[in-house]
């Protein structure tokens, strides 16, 4: 457990010193949300429509364009070698990995998700339905992004074959996370949608540790 | 029963990229002794630590640890090598102290504050613990990936190139660490295209074609 703690701890003082690296996928998100709008008019009526899919698309992207670093930088500077050496179980240590990320890249999203629905003129209970999709959608992308980018470590080209790997992976999460609001909106309730994406996020969590250790496994080999 | 520590390695052989690095090799390693493998660029002498460490796969023979397969209980064999590689494995956004501290965490050494600051007093970095390592110097920054050998406490030490960018006096330190090292019962492979004197029993592996 202190090796566990150790990297979380490594991976978000290191993420300190890095803030350009950070906030770019909050500002990738921040400029996607606030483009739209510009783009399509100032009609409340449909802003309220595609705000949730809006939204959600670009969570999803933003977290496309930070999963690329997330065991990249540990791979270059040998750090990577030396987690696989420890005599710890890799699957854990790499889990503390996948909740860095989400710390940094996830969370921040969930947190600026009201400033956002505010600004497409979303009620505010379609708001807090939207947060609590994205709390347990972002992990979904984090953790099955970890796979990706284990991957692909290594590898030229490696961003472009995260994305082709992920995206059909990332679709279920994009439409049962936007579609619990549009159902809210519809007068259907969002619970099926959270059970739907909790019944996602535990396997995710369960099994993306064990299957990225295998991948850096062989990344080695 | 619990064996005694002991690397063997078994008729190994090794190919990289479709070309023959090594054939048939064997060797072992009792405590107390060090191995310096030497030979050309490219011949295999990082290959070959690296499937030591079990980090890439070799094409025949084993590597046995304890007279066991090191595959069999990888584990427990981890806990008893520590490998220092060309990459430092440190982080430039952190400091000197932060680096060894996770490094301790990692290995499963309980090392108090003082420990890290005499490892590092020891490379010479007493008054650089707290400066982020992105501001050190390429032999300072060997020097701390070095400072945490004065904390492993794995008896098989797998070093690869560890004397680049050290000045005279740094070498010597090292090579007087390493000489504890093995009067201690430890155990020492490494690869280094400069002289290196040891004390206690071992020997030089010259790798050719």
């Amino acid at each position: 457990m202190k090796a566990f703690t150790a990297i979380l701890k490594r991976d978000l003082r290191v993420a300190m010193h890095r803030k350009v690296e950070v906030l770019s996928g909050l500002f990738f998100y921040l400029v996607v949300a606030t483009l739209f709008p510009l783009a399509i008019g100032s009609d409340l009526d449909i802003l309220r429509r595609i705000a949730p899919g809006i939204l959600w698309v670009g969570a999803l992207l933003s977290s496309m364009l930070t999963l690329g670093r997330l065991f990249e930088a540990d791979w270059q500077d040998g750090s990577l070698e030396q987690l696989v050496l420890t005599p710890h179980n890799l699957s854990l240590l790499v889990f503390a990995k996948i909740i860095s990320h989400w710390t940094l890249c996830g969370l921040p999203l969930v947190i600026l998700a009201p400033v956002l629905g505010l600004m497409f003129d979303l009620p505010i209970e379609f708001v807090l339905v939207l947060m609590g999709t994205l709390l347990i959608g972002t992990p979904i992308l984090s953790c099955l992004g970890a796979i990706a980018s284990a991957l692909t470590l290594g590898l030229r080209g490696g961003g472009v074959l995260i994305s082709l790997l992920v995206l059909p992976l990332f679709v279920p999460v994009l439409v049962f996370g936007s579609g619990a609001v549009e159902s809210l909106a519809a007068g259907l309730g969002s619970q099926a949608y959270f059970s739907i994406l909790m019944a996602m996020l535990i396997p995710a969590v369960f099994f993306s540790p064990w299957a990225c250790a295998a991948a850096l496994r062989v990344a080695f080999e | 029963m619990t064996l005694p520590n002991r690397l063997e390695i078994k008729n190994l052989s090794l190919s990289r990229g479709g070309r023959q690095l090594l054939r048939d090799l064997s060797f072992s390693l009792n405590p107390g002794e060090w191995l310096h493998l030497q030979g050309d660029n490219g011949i295999g002498k990082t290959s070959l630590l690296r499937v030591i460490c079990s980090l890439a796969p070799l094409d025949e023979g084993e590597v046995l640890w304890r007279g066991q397969n090191i595959h069999e209980d990888l584990p427990l064999y981890l806990k008893d090598i520590f490998f220092v590689g060309h990459k430092l494995a440190l982080k430039e956004e952190l400091t000197a102290f932060e680096n060894l501290a996770i490094e301790c965490a990692l290995m499963g050494v309980p090392a108090k504050d003082l420990d890290l600051m005499q490892a590092l007093a020891h490379f010479g970095l007493k008054g650089r613990e707290h400066v982020p390592l992105g501001i050190l110097s390429q032999g300072q920054k060997r020097r701390v990936a070095l400072a945490k050998l004065k904390l492993a406490r794995a008896p098989l030490w797998v070093l690869d190139e560890p004397l680049v960018a050290l000045d005279s006096h740094t070498v010597e330190l090292f090579t007087q660490l390493l000489g504890q090292h093995l009067t201690s019962a430890g155990m020492v492979i490494l690869t280094s295209h400069q002289p290196i004197q040891l004390s206690g029993v071992g020997r030089v592996l010259m790798l050719s074609r």
